[in-house]
């Protein structure tokens, strides 16, 4: 559960492509240890607002605090720094093709720390022992199902001991018990390394298991923001409708 | 594009003096790459040192010039026909590799994975790519040289009685330093420009995997177009440095 103080600050927040707003004055704080819930139809700007708060894009204006630290402000030297305590699970997992998952799991320990092989090794075992994949160390991603590719890809991005994680989509294109499996895996790995995690979904069964939190986008605007159960019991018109469509998408899984 | 491959050069020229210099990447394309290209081109060596001779040596029997085959072909290897025959299989082979190797990487976000990571996929990926394509290709050329002397040598021999020695020794008299050096320094500047144009395709690829497509097949016409262009404005450079007639 969250501790109270603040870990992210998202300060009216724009991002237009041409004339597009894809993010129309969006703000919001996560605190520490918390788990928000980022929902919204497709195409509403979830993906676009994980990629600005990392600046994998720029925002066209706003502010976005980390930790405190401006991240619009910084230069590339301490972005990369402020990175290193990120974690970010992507929609296909977004696996090294030419390299295996031993090779995947180590590239950023060897890039960014100081580690000594063993430790490296140690740290490899830990993260595919918490996905139960130990078996798949030495295979190619192309060998990999669609859930063992997301399953590696969170191994992945918390072997660095992140502070906090990004998680776009994580159970997408994925059969109902395999994205349980994954939602339930999240918050495990959330409460063994007490992480802050930003999660873009639109699969209620997730966030269910996940959120703390969650705040729902429309047109580039935040419609509403509460817990999962104050959403789904909303009588506003838009959160009825979005999540009754949920609720069918999702083969009516309950909340 | 060229605004775009403009400014793509200038971030290349930016990064490179920057370590860490990966050493290791380079060395692991070098191989990779020079492996990948080394049959094809070997074949169309041979193949187009055995046309040269077989299309010289009417011509210059008409003249009454059949001693200076050896020569002509040799020349006409070295300066020309081995360093741009060799430089555009290669960027046949190698641009629309790379170019689809990064536009698959960045579609399917493993280039935004890196950059999360806190590695500078830029130096990590195209800047290990370009030093290799321009260090192989020139290592490349002389191979093709060679292979394609060969090739030379058994259209001679089927229609003049001469020995390989012989052969070798008109080849050597005739090519000087200043046919060679020229010949071969201009692929440094081709394989730049294929590892260039590849990675330019690839790491701004867009669309999807039709995005990819697209980088891999426009990397092949735009790195080929360079590469005649230059040779153009090389040929003209090494000419005024190295002037055939003294």
């Amino acid at each position: 559960m969250a501790s109270g103080e603040v870990m992210i600050e998202v300060i009216d927040l724009h991002k237009s492509f041409n004339s597009n707003n894809v993010l129309d004055g969006i703000s919001f704080n996560v605190d520490e240890a918390e788990n928000m819930i980022v929902f919204g139809r497709s195409g509403t700007g979830k993906s676009v607002l994980l990629k600005c708060m990392i600046r994998l894009m720029e925002p066209d204006s706003g502010d976005i605090k980390i930790h405190g630290k401006d991240v619009l402000q910084l230069d590339i030297k301490e972005l990369n720094e402020l990175r290193k305590n990120i974690g970010f699970l992507f929609q296909g997992a977004a696996l090294y093709d030419s390299m295996s998952v031993r090779e995947n799991l180590e590239f950023p320990l060897i890039r960014n720390f100081d580690l000594e092989q063993k430790e490296i090794d140690e740290r490899v075992h830990f993260v595919l022992e918490a996905v139960s994949l130990l078996e798949a160390i030495d295979k190619m991603p192309s060998e990999l199902s669609g859930g063992m590719k997301k399953r590696i890809g969170l191994a992945r991005s918390i072997i660095t001991k992140p502070k906090l994680m990004f998680y776009d989509e994580p159970t997408t294109g994925l059969d109902p018990i395999t994205a349980k499996e994954i939602s339930v895996l999240i918050i495990d790995l959330q409460h063994q390394l007490k992480m802050t995690s930003v999660v873009v979904t639109h699969d209620l069964l997730c966030a269910k298991i996940i959120a703390d939190r969650a705040i729902v986008l429309d047109d580039g605007k935040i419609v509403k923001e509460g817990s999962i159960n104050d959403l789904v019991t909303s009588n506003d018109p838009f959160l009825k409708n979005f999540f009754s469509d949920e609720i069918i998408e999702n083969n009516g899984s309950k909340i | 594009m060229i605004g775009g491959l403009g400014s793509f050069t200038m971030r290349f020229l930016k990064e490179v003096f920057i370590p860490p210099y990966e050493v290791e990447q380079i060395r692991k394309h070098m191989i990779e790459l020079g492996m990948k290209t080394l049959p094809i081109v070997g074949v169309t060596g041979f193949i187009i040192g055995l046309v040269i001779a077989m299309q010289l040596s009417p011509v210059l029997k008409r003249f009454g010039a059949e001693a200076f085959l050896p020569g002509s072909v040799g020349i006409s290897i070295v300066r020309e026909l081995g360093p741009v025959i060799c430089a555009l299989i290669f960027a046949g082979r190698v641009s629309s590799g790379i170019g689809a190797e990064l536009g698959s990487m960045r579609v399917t976000e493993q280039i935004d994975a890196m950059e999360v990571s806190g590695v500078n996929p830029f130096r990590y990926l195209v800047v290990t790519r370009i030093f290799a394509t321009t260090f192989i290709l020139p290592i490349l050329t002389v191979y093709v040289i060679f292979i394609s002397l060969i090739g030379a040598y058994i259209a001679v021999v089927l229609v003049q009685n001469m020995t390989w020695a012989y052969y070798l020794d008109r080849v050597i008299f005739a090519v000087e330093f200043g046919d060679a050096i020229p010949g071969v320094s201009k692929t440094f500047v081709f394989g730049f420009i294929v590892g260039l144009v590849g990675c330019y395709k690839g790491y701004t690829t867009e669309n999807g995997t039709e995005g990819v497509g697209k980088a891999s097949t426009s990397s092949v016409v735009v790195s080929s177009l360079l590469i005649l262009i230059f040779d153009m404005f090389l040929v003209k450079l090494s000419l005024w440095i190295w002037p055939v007639v003294k």
